[in-house]
Parts: C-alpha cells; sequence; structure tokens
C-alpha cells in the first residue's frame, strides 16, 4: 500500500508505455489498434463490503479504433497517455481545464470540458490509477497546517524541506504537496474540518498543539488530491484520521467520502481513509449541546432518506444519527457553538468526542 | 333530353352552366381563360409539329382601375399552323357542341374551352374577341366576333386583311372581368405546371403588373402527333350509337359495327351479333330503340372484342419528361415510370410517373404535379385519385423515406377520354383500372428512390468513415509511437487495405449494386 510518489509515478510511465507498445505493435500487425478497461457503467459499480467502499465489478469495455463511434474517444485517450507522460518526464502538471486546452495543440478536440474529463477519468480506470498519479490535478484546493516536514519532489525545488507549521494560514494541498516525500512529524492525528472559517479558530486555538494535531481544510465536498493525501498521512504516518462537519446530511456524507470514498470514483480504491472517524456534529449533539438550530430542508430530507438506504450507511450509528435528522428535523452548523465562547469547540465539543469516538 | 336541347342552343346552355366548365367567379373564369387559349395553341402547334413559341399578356383594361375583379384584355398569341380565314367564325364564335365524333387525344375537348373563354368575355364585357390568323405569313386576316348566344351563331363585327409579315399563328384577344389578385398564384402555377411537360416550348407570360416570365425551350424533341382513332365498342353509350346509326349508310350490322367501332372486324362483328341474338344482315337504320338499348348493353358485356390499342395515344415519353423536370424542378434524383397501356370502358389509357427528389427547388414535403392529357390539373387535388393514392393507400414507411423529404411527383394520364370526376375537370376519378396503374407506377419509382437513397447513404457512411480512419489513425499511431519510445511511427496505411476491411467494404458495394 505505501509507495512514494515518486515511486507511483515511475510505476504509471512504466505502464504507459506497455499501453504506447501495445498499441504500436497492434498497427504494426495490421490490427486495428483496441484497449480494455473496468466498465464504470452504473450497472458495474457494486459495494465492497471489505474495503467499505463502492469498487468497479468485473465487467469490462473494450474501445477499439476500428468501431466509428469508439475511434474518436479512442485517439482521445491515447493523446491524454502521451499527455501524461510527457507531463512527468517533464515534472510539470496540469489542471482539468488545461488538458481541455492543450489537446488543441496537438490536433485533438474535446467539444467541452466534460468530455476531456470523461477521457481522464477512462485513463485512471485503464491505469488503475488517480489522476494525480499521472500529474493532473482539479482546481479546487484545500489546506493543511501543522509540524509536518515535507521534502518537495517539484521539479526546480528537488529535495527542498518545508515545515507545514511555517505559516499560519496554512498551505494549499495542490500538486507539489500532494507529491511531496513525507519526512517528519510530530503530530499524532489528523483533523479534517469542514470549512474555512473553523480551520483558522482551530490554528488560533492552538489545536495542533493541545492534540499534536495536523489540521486539514477540506473546503467542503474535499477534492480527490485532498482525499489523497489525508490517505496518505494516514497509511504513510499512521496517523488516525477525525472529521469535523456540520450537522445536516450533506455534513455527514463528507465524512462518509473521505472514509468510503464516492461512486464517482469506484474505479479507484486508493482514495480512502476507511478508519477515519466522524466526530461530529452529529444529530445528536443538536440536543445535548443545545446547539441554536434551523430546520431542515426538503432537500435535506431527500437526501437523508437516500443516505439511509446507502450500503456505506449500513453502520447502526450511522442509522441512528439519520433517523434522529428525521424525526427532530433540526440542523446546526459548526459555528454554533460560539453561542458559548468562541473556544468552546475546541476546548469543551473536542475532547467530549474524541472521548466518546475512542471508547467505541 | 332531346326536347331540352332542341329548345336552347349550346351557347346558351353553356351560357347557363358556366359554373360547370370552371367560370364559377372573376378569379377561375381568368385562370379557366388563360389556360384554354394557351392550350388551345400548344394543341394547334403540336397537330403540326411546329415548335411551340407561346405569349402570353395580360392587360388592365381599365388602368385607372384599381380594384379587383375588374375588366382585363388577355391575349394570346402563337406561332401555329392558323386557321383558315373562312373558317375562323365558325371556330370562334360558335360552339360547336358533340360535332366530332370521331376520338382523338387532344388537350382540350374539341376546342370547347377556347370558346366558353370568348363566351364569357363577351357576357362579362360586351366587347367582341379580336381573332388574327394567318396561315401562310402573306396576309393576316383580323377579325372582330361576337356570338349570338340564343342562335349559336358567330356575328362578324369587323374584317380586315393585313400584312401577314411572314409570320403564321394565330392571335386571339378578349376582354372580360377577372380576378389577377385572387388568381395570380394559380396562373403562375399552371405556367410552370406547363413548362414542366413542354420543354419543346418557348412560353413569355407577361402579367397586368407588367412582370415577365420566361418558360424556355430546353429541347426540340416533340411528342408523336396523336392519331384519330374510332370509338371501342367498350366505351359507347345508347345516345352515341342512335347518333351514329342516323349517321350511318352501311346496308348491314355486320359492316356497320366494323366500319365505325375500333377492333371491331367482319368477323368479330358476326361473332357478336350471334352472341347478342341479332341478325348480321338486318339494316342498322331498322333496329328499334330497345334494340339498340339491348345491342348496347351486349357490346358492353361481351369479352371477345381486343382492348382498345393505346396507339392512338401520345404520352408525353421519358425524354420529355426528363427534360422537362431538369428543366424546372433541377432535382438531385429523379426516375420515369412509363406504364404499359391499359384501358377503362374501352378507352386506352396510359400513366406516365415521375418522381423528382432533393435539389434547390423542390420543398419539403410531397408536391404533386398532376396532368391530364399534359393539362395541368390545379384545383380540388385532395379529390383526385392521384392524390388518395399518395396520402391513403401507399404504406411510405416501407421505403425508408424520410418524413418531409423532398418530393416531387408528376402524373401524367394520357387518353382518349380522361375520366374526370366532374364536369369542371380538375381531378381524376378513382377508376380501378387507372388507380391501378397509378398505385404500381409510384410504387416502382418510390422503390428506385428508397434504392438510391440507401445507397447515396451508405456513400455517405462510407466515406465519412473512411476520413475519420485517415484523421485518427496517423494521430493514434503517432502517440503510440512517442509512448513506446520508438524512432518511427507504425505503418497504419496498411489498416485501410487490411482483408478485415476490404470484407465490409465490398459487402457495401454488393449492397449497392444491388
Amino acid at each position: 500500500m505505501k509507495s512514494s510518489p515518486t515511486a507511483r509515478k515511475r510505476e504509471v510511465q512504466e505502464q504507459l508505455k506497455i499501453l504506447g507498445e501495445k498499441i504500436y505493435y497492434q498497427i504494426e500487425n495490421g490490427i486495428f489498434p483496441e484497449i480494455e478497461m473496468p466498465s464504470r457503467s452504473v450497472k458495474n459499480i457494486v459495494y465492497d463490503e471489505s474495503l467499505k467502499q463502492y469498487v468497479v465489478g468485473k465487467n469490462r469495455v473494450k474501445r477499439s479504433s476500428k468501431n466509428i463511434k469508439h475511434l474518436r474517444p479512442f485517439t482521445q485517450t491515447i493523446w491524454l497517455a502521451f499527455f501524461v507522460d510527457k507531463l512527468i518526464r517533464e515534472g510539470k502538471t496540469s489542471t482539468l481545464r488545461d488538458v481541455y486546452y492543450s489537446a488543441q495543440a496537438f490536433g485533438i478536440e474535446f467539444k467541452d470540458q466534460a468530455e476531456s474529463d470523461e477521457i481522464i477519468t477512462d485513463l485512471e480506470a485503464l491505469l488503475g490509477k488517480a489522476r494525480e498519479d499521472y500529474n493532473v490535478y482539479p482546481e479546487e484546493r484545500s489546506a493543511i497546517y501543522g509540524d509536518l516536514t515535507i521534502e518537495y519532489t517539484t521539479p526546480g525545488h528537488e529535495g527542498k524541506r518545508l515545515n507545514l507549521a511555517s505559516h499560519p494560514d496554512g498551505y494549499l494541498i495542490g500538486p507539489s504537496l500532494s507529491t511531496a516525500e513525507l519526512v517528519e512529524t510530530s503530530a499524532k492525528m489528523v483533523f479534517a474540518v469542514e470549512k474555512g472559517g473553523l480551520f483558522t479558530r482551530f490554528v488560533e486555538n492552538k489545536v495542533h498543539e493541545k492534540y499534536n494535531a495536523l489540521i486539514v481544510d477540506t473546503a467542503g465536498q474535499p477534492p480527490r488530491s485532498t482525499r489523497y493525501f489525508l490517505r496518505r498521512l494516514n497509511q504513510e504516518l499512521g496517523l488516525p484520521v477525525y472529521v469535523l462537519t456540520d450537522a445536516d446530511p450533506y455534513g455527514m456524507h463528507i465524512y462518509m467520502v473521505i472514509a468510503s470514498g464516492s461512486a464517482n470514483a469506484a474505479h479507484l480504491t486508493e482514495l480512502t481513509v476507511p478508519t477515519a472517524k466522524w466526530l461530529g456534529v452529529t444529530a445528536t449533539d443538536i440536543e445535548t449541546y443545545r446547539l441554536p438550530y434551523v430546520k431542515l430542508t426538503d432537500e435535506d430530507i431527500k437526501r437523508a432518506y437516500e443516505l439511509k438506504s446507502d450500503p456505506r450507511y449500513k453502520d447502526e450509528r450511522f442509522q441512528k444519527e439519520l433517523d434522529v435528522f428525521l424525526k427532530r428535523q433540526k440542523k446546526a452548523e459548526l459555528e454554533a457553538f460560539a453561542k458559548y465562547s468562541l473556544d468552546y469547540i475546541v476546548d469543551k465539543y473536542l475532547p467530549d468526542k474524541l472521548k466518546e469516538v475512542k471508547e467505541e | 333530353m332531346k326536347e331540352t336541347f332542341s329548345e336552347i342552343s349550346p351557347s346558351d346552355f353553356f351560357y347557363r352552366n358556366r359554373d360547370l366548365a370552371g367560370f364559377t367567379n372573376p378569379s377561375r373564369a381568368l385562370y379557366s381563360t388563360v389556360r384554354e387559349l394557351v392550350e388551345n395553341s400548344l394543341d394547334a402547334c403540336e397537330l403540326e409539329r411546329i415548335l411551340p413559341e407561346v405569349y402570353v399578356r395580360i392587360t388592365p383594361y381599365d388602368p385607372m382601375e384599381t380594384v379587383d375583379p375588374k375588366k382585363y384584355i388577355i391575349r394570346v398569341q402563337d406561332n401555329g399552323p392558323g386557321v383558315e380565314p373562312d373558317k375562323v367564325p365558325e371556330a370562334f364564335g360558335k360552339v360547336l357542341y358533340g360535332s366530332k365524333y370521331k376520338l382523338r387525344q387532344s388537350r382540350g375537348m374539341f376546342g370547347l374551352g377556347g370558346t366558353m373563354a370568348i363566351l364569357y368575355g363577351q357576357i362579362t364585357s360586351n366587347k367582341p374577341v379580336t381573332i388574327e390568323t394567318s396561315v401562310d405569313g402573306v396576309k393576316r386576316y383580323c377579325y372582330k366576333l361576337m356570338i349570338d348566344i340564343e342562335k349559336n351563331k358567330p356575328i362578324v363585327v369587323e374584317k380586315r386583311i393585313e400584312d401577314g409579315d411572314g409570320l403564321h399563328g394565330t392571335v386571339v384577344e378578349l376582354v372580360m372581368e377577372g380576378d389577377y389578385l385572387r388568381s395570380s398564384t394559380k396562373i403562375q402555377e399552371y405556367f410552370k405546371h406547363t413548362a414542366l411537360v413542354v420543354p419543346y416550348a418557348n412560353i413569355t407570360f407577361v402579367d397586368p403588373n407588367g412582370r415577365i416570365f420566361y418558360y424556355l425551350r430546353t429541347t426540340t424533341e416533340m411528342p408523336p402527333p396523336p392519331k384519330e382513332t374510332l370509338p371501342h365498342p367498350h366505351g359507347i353509350d345508347v345516345e352515341f350509337m342512335r347518333r351514329t346509326i342516323r349517321q350511318s349508310g352501311e346496308e348491314n350490322l355486320a359492316k356497320f359495327l366494323s366500319k365505325r367501332f375500333h377492333r371491331v372486324g367482319l368477323k368479330t362483328a358476326i361473332k357478336f351479333l350471334q352472341y347478342a341474338g341479332i341478325d348480321p344482315n338486318r339494316s342498322p337504320k331498322s333496329l328499334a330503340d330497345e334494340e339498340i338499348v339491348n345491342m348496347v348493353t351486349a357490346m358492353h358485356r361481351y369479352e371477345e372484342f381486343l382492348p382498345p390499342d393505346a396507339g392512338c395515344l401520345s404520352p408525353l415519353g421519358e425524354n420529355i419528361l426528363a427534360a422537362g423536370i431538369v428543366k424546372e424542378l433541377t432535382p438531385e434524383f429523379f426516375t420515369i415510370v412509363v406504364r404499359p397501356p391499359s384501358a377503362y370502358s374501352g378507352y386506352p389509357f396510359i400513366i406516365e410517373l415521375a418522381l423528382a427528389y432533393g435539389g434547390k427547388m423542390i420543398e419539403k414535403g410531397i408536391k404533386l404535379y398532376r396532368f391530364a392529357n399534359r393539362i395541368p390539373l390545379l384545383y380540388d387535388e385532395a379529390s383526385d385519385v392521384s392524390w388518395k393514392i399518395i396520402n391513403e393507400e401507399i404504406d411510405w414507411k416501407r421505403y425508408k423515406i424520410p418524413q418531409e423529404a423532398p418530393i416531387a411527383i408528376i402524373v401524367n394520364i394520357s387518353s382518349t377520354r380522361i375520366p374526370y370526376k366532374t364536369v369542371g375537370k380538375e381531378y381524376i376519378a378513382d377508376r380501378p383500372e387507372i388507380e391501378k396503374e397509378i398505385k404500381n407506377a409510384l410504387r416502382e419509382a418510390l422503390r428506385k428512390l428508397s434504392a438510391y437513397l440507401s445507397r447515396r447513404s451508405s456513400e455517405e457512411h462510407e466515406k465519412k468513415k473512411i476520413n475519420m480512419y485517415l484523421k485518427y489513425l496517423p494521430l493514434i499511431a503517432n502517440f503510440s509511437k512517442e509512448l513506446a519510445k520508438k524512432s518511427r511511427p507504425p505503418n497504419y496505411k496498411r489498416l485501410l487495405s487490411s482483408s478485415e476491411y476490404e470484407g465490409e467494404q465490398k459487402k457495401i458495394e454488393e449492397f449497392t449494386n444491388s
């Protein structure tokens, strides 16, 4: 499971070369080249009990350049393979949007970014690697703060080290951070919080010192690079991950995606932190801490029902919380603790909840 | 019946029944007048194998008058053979009802329509018609005529002789009440239709607004002139038989029948009379009314008469129709189906059907062009047998022709007698024999269109496929070279000639050739 970004890049490059050779020799032998990959159709996405996440099933799809309908996406996929191979070789990264525009320089057309995003996901399925492994990143970025020393692998910065507690606003979890080697940390745990506001409060209240923690701002539903980084913190450094969200079905789902992944990325198994824990804020907490609340919207209620029948929520604890949401029809935000004091959430709520999950 | 006819003259009869003949109102009357006069001109030229030059002009009679309906001067001029000067008053100033009993395919029935137009002009304007005609180009005879409606007699108002200027032909000019505002569409449509079936004519039309429409000759081929033929025994009625007997001079029935009827020789006549139980040696004039009725009934029932010979018909022919279609419709594709001659009730007929598809002129949907003996039929389309077949009897889905496909269907029926449903002569009755022929012709044409469309689409598909390969395979080859770190790209051209691919090619070719 543990593999450094540099090693993973080498692996991807090797896979790309094999892919290129396969196509090269098919053409040389007078055969219309074809590629095969796991099917990402809804029918082929299944819930894996042991991994506790959605994975793609056994169905595979063949894409043949002989088929006129496949020819264009086939070419786009091969171009993307060529393009990312070049990115890795030159030590460059690209955003999803960059990919869309870059294609034009090579005579490849995408009618919109949705189409190029689709091909990027196809290449993920084909290689069994996340796009971050081949240097393609989303635009959205979240942040991290705390005592962690990293060493860049980014060209021009190789070998340079940085401690992530050096800047109070935190550091963007971007391509360079994602691919940096994790050198050293004194942290014992990771807090992933849903909101920038709370992230700042945690830094100000020295949560990193009080709890020996790294603090991550997921900025809502975390981008895959953040999920991937959380996994590295968990896998490579052995740090437990605790998630703090608003008390509503959507907040709960932020935790679930970190822990169990999303159906959209079912073809990737290395983005999750299965041992991550949800600290709250739970539906029950709203009552327990008498938090100021607002009424659940129709949308929230609909979402709660959807989650109730989702296999990722099979656990009794989640079912119970969803039931409380539906019964009380209340939701609350992390900021609601400010009712008591700005420090309350750090000094009172956090220790309570940590104790609670550790007893589980 | 007989008594009624003896009391009023044919002119009077038509005067009283002008609605039936297409002179219902000022707009319809203007259209009918133009049509009748143009048809007469074309008929005259064709009879003498002269390539027609027809000039038509409609001008307001009083330029100060602006509101339709109003009086118009209609002038139709041709380069036909002209009319013998002494026959002019009779030919144009008298309704020649029932003057001809021989059958010949012609446009206007016995020139009746032309006379009707003159009659209508006189009724609505009280002005004489002007006829100028020259048979030799040396002298031109100019008449001004009126019709004495009650007596059915021409009145010569004025007669002049002028220099013929070396031009033969006839000019008819009359004044009538008309409504161009409401008939302009139909009149223009009429010329367009006509141009479609007479590509060997030059036609010029100047409308009341001074706009000039040219329809130019694109072929010098003309259809063979129709021949006269005797009536077929299946196609006659009692009244006709009575009149024929009255005019006859043969001493016995066997001779009478063999001389006066089509497909009846002496042998056949005797065999038939035996079948009918009538003595072949009797004099025709000795037959009593009841016996005439019985003989006609037996004639209709007797099946040994050969079907009528279509040699007397003058269909357009494929070449002329093709020239007309290319000229007026400029289609992407067209096909012409000429059915073998057939007959209904003793009248021979031939169906010619053309189907044109695509191009810039044909609009979306199905446009039907109907012709009877080359005359355009423009009114009452929905009552016509062709319309019924197109809209109710043909299963269009079978031919895989897309909805709203731009299609023009041209149907021309040639016959010694067109089975019009009404006296208005604007639509063909659904006689089963005719319906069957039109249906078969249309089906054949649709099969050809369908084959053309599928060939075109598979050709397009094939072309598209090759273009796709040519666009993408070099890219794939090059990217695979880069990924595999090779020095040269793989030879993708082999793929385009690989046996597998050729197999598919062949399949398509076989399909399109079949």
